[in-house]
């Protein structure tokens, strides 16, 4: 006796994904519960990831607005291991080079910036006094908060410019105030701004060439050369720069990039970071065991439903898939909030300090394949449990 | 109607068949069963007497020890369990006496849902889903959810699931066992309807009035079964609702056609 061949049919998609979700719509609770396991790994990872990226975002952007075709030429060492010196001519023959475009200089001063002469001289604060020919802000491309920066009549004059740091540790606030610098009082005539490429003038009072000569026995040798010059040729400009400051000595000179720096930063991945990361991946396998706890207790409290389904004409295979479409769908509710929620971190954390917020579009993709993969191993266990059951047994469950 | 092959009328056929579950519980001790097409049986006996191993078997949810169980044509003994599952789905109905229904969906798609397996598009699901509800006088309770129906409802309710695929054989495990008796005499008026208009329908209880109710009886006692009024007899109309009904009086004269009916 011939009959058609018995083949179950196929569930779609959209049925799959119906039966994974009429176990989850009834127990909405649980379904926040194991899903938040999830959602906090998620957004641990997302957020640790979105706020490295938008603090490296960040310094890439000052990055590009400040330049990085600056070099400093700064004395080295000498073969005997003294402290070398620049000569006197080095900016001369420094804004000779042809790319040059523009190129200042600054000496140190060796004496002290204090508010009174009540103060006693070892209280320097740090803060280093500098001569600085009159270009050096065009150079660095500063800028003054307050006052003026030094003009040809005032780097002649008793007159100072302070760095930032300089200004706040003095707790200066205002232009017009006197301090006593060597053995005589000069006047405050400007505050600058910050200076990422050049942090040392931060922490600088700043007098003319001329002025400290004049008043403070400044003997004339730059310590500092900044040039700037075409962003293609500085590499060119770097292989010369020794050799044209002190053609006698040129193992003397040091040349750096101070952008370099800043890019290092940027490129580093910091140790934190990866500490982190490791928390919310731990996090996320901690809540990978709670969706899987969930789904074993769902299978067991739905045994009668299996031993219905089987006896509609559910396959094991497509109780299996029920199953593991609930758990995987229990983990995509997590997913999904836990990268919404990470977003906002990075968005609320970024915004707060300024920087552009950035998350990697691989970090959602990485939590997508993250949650989906929890999800399969979290629901493979109870899955298979739940296809073995045999329909009898489920049936006669009380 | 031609005339159909006598194998082709079959859509339960047992013989000899044994069931013994772990060491020596012999729950089946060969028993040979006949059912037709467009019968009402029921198969009566005492807690104990095997009654629901015989459901299991007929169900498809479960394989004899020995003996050989045909269901529509299908040696069970020859079939995957993936194609017993297709048998399910498009052979046989249940009706269990917890009724089985999800709780919070609503009442049409719990039939619907009936269907799932049978390879049916969700629109057409829910269109004989509807039907189906229909016919158990239901549609009028289409959106309503497990918890806002009555008890009788309910079962009615899973009849409909049972039926909205129109299964060849209908099998109801102690439907009216969970109801009191005028729930129970809705859900029997539904079998009755369901036979009338020709579906076969096997009525597992261990209730004699539900029992003598059916127009065939096979009853079954410590795995044998020791009376049946034998194939066909089931064709008959059922008797009138049991006499702890209240619902007596139109069926009286068929009531008196059935009683007077040899056994």
């Amino acid at each position: 006796m011939t009959r058609q061949r018995l083949t179950p049919a196929r569930l779609g998609p959209s049925d799959v994904l119906r039966t994974g979700a009429a176990g989850l719509r009834t127990r909405p609770a649980r379904v926040v519960l194991s899903a938040l396991g999830i959602a906090i790994g998620i957004a641990t990872m997302i957020a640790v990831l979105g706020i490295s990226s938008s603090s490296r975002e960040q310094l890439l952007r000052q990055l590009d607005r400040l330049g990085t075709n600056l070099l400093t030429v700064a004395p080295g060492q000498t073969v005997f291991g003294e402290e070398a010196k620049l000569p006197v001519e080095a900016l001369g023959m420094v804004r000779r080079i042809g790319p040059v475009r523009t190129a200042s200089a600054t000496g140190t001063v060796d004496t002290t910036i204090r508010r009174t002469d009540r103060i006693p001289e070892a209280v320097t604060g740090g803060i280093a006094v500098q001569a600085a020919t009159a270009d050096l802000l065009t150079t660095l491309e500063g800028r003054v908060v307050k006052g003026a920066w030094l003009n040809a009549a005032t780097e002649t004059r008793p007159a100072v410019v302070l760095g930032a740091k300089a200004a706040e540790r003095l707790g200066i606030t205002r232009t017009g105030v006197q301090v006593w610098m060597g053995e005589r009082w000069f006047t405050v005539v400007g505050v600058l701004g910050a200076m990422p490429l050049a942090p040392e003038i931060e922490r600088s009072a700043l007098v003319g060439f001329p002025a400290a000569e004049k008043y403070l026995g400044f003997d004339g040798h730059p310590t500092t050369v900044y040039e700037r010059s075409a962003e293609e040729s500085v590499e060119a400009v770097r292989a010369v720069l020794p050799r044209t400051v002190n053609p006698e000595n040129p193992e003397e000179v040091t040349v750096s990039r101070p952008s370099d720096a800043l890019a290092a930063r940027a490129a580093a991945a910091s140790a934190f970071t990866n500490l982190l990361l490791g928390l919310g991946a731990v996090a996320l396998l901690v809540g990978g065991v709670g969706v899987a706890n969930t789904m074993v207790i769902s299978v067991l409290e739905r045994r009668k439903e299996i031993g219905l389904r089987r006896s509609l004409g559910a396959t094991r295979g497509q109780v299996r898939l029920q199953f593991l479409a609930e758990s995987l769908l229990l983990s995509a509710l997590g997913g999904i909030a836990g990268a919404a929620l990470g977003g906002l971190a990075t968005a609320g954390y970024a915004l707060s300090r300024g920087w552009p917020p950035v998350v990697p579009p691989w970090a959602f993709a990485g939590a997508v394949g993250a949650t989906l993969v929890i999800g399969t191993l979290a629901g493979l266990y109870p899955a298979m449990r739940a296809a073995r059951l045999s329909p009898t047994v489920a049936l006669a469950t009380t | 109607m031609s005339i159909p092959q006598p194998e082709q009328l079959r859509v339960v056929e047992l013989r000899e068949v044994t069931k013994e579950y772990g060491a020596g519980v012999r729950a089946l001790r060969g028993v040979d069963l006949l059912v037709e097409r467009g019968e009402l049986v029921a198969i009566a006996g005492p807690s104990g007497s095997g009654k629901s191993t015989l459901l299991h078997l007929i169900g498809t949810l479960d394989r004899p020890t020995t003996g050989t169980v045909r269901i529509a044509g299908h040696d069970v003994a020859g079939l995957s369990d993936r194609e017993l599952s297709a048998l399910r789905a498009r052979h046989l109905g249940f009706v269990f006496q917890q009724f089985h229904l999800a709780p919070g969906v609503s009442a049409l798609d719990n039939v619907a849902d009936g269907l799932l397996y049978t390879g049916t598009p969700l629109r057409a699901r829910r269109e004989r889903a509807a039907a189906a509800l229909e016919r158990v006088g239901l549609g009028h309770r289409l959106g309503h959810r497990p918890n806002q129906l009555s008890g009788g409802e309910q079962q009615r309710v899973a009849v409909a699931r049972a039926v909205a695929g129109d299964p060849p054989l209908l099998l109801a495990d102690e439907p009216t066992g969970n109801l009191d008796s005028a729930a129970g005499a809705e859900v029997l008026g539904v079998l009755r309807d369901l036979h009338a208009a020709g579906t076969t329908i096997a009525v597992i209880t261990h209730d004699p009035e539900i029992a003598e109710w059916c127009p065939r009886q096979v009853r079954v006692r410590d795995g044998r079964v020791v009376a049946d009024a034998g194939a066909g007899a089931g064709r008959r109309p059922p008797g009138p609702n049991p006499k702890r009904t209240p619902e007596p009086a139109p069926d009286a004269e068929t009531a008196g056609a059935a009683k007077g009916a040899p056994r």
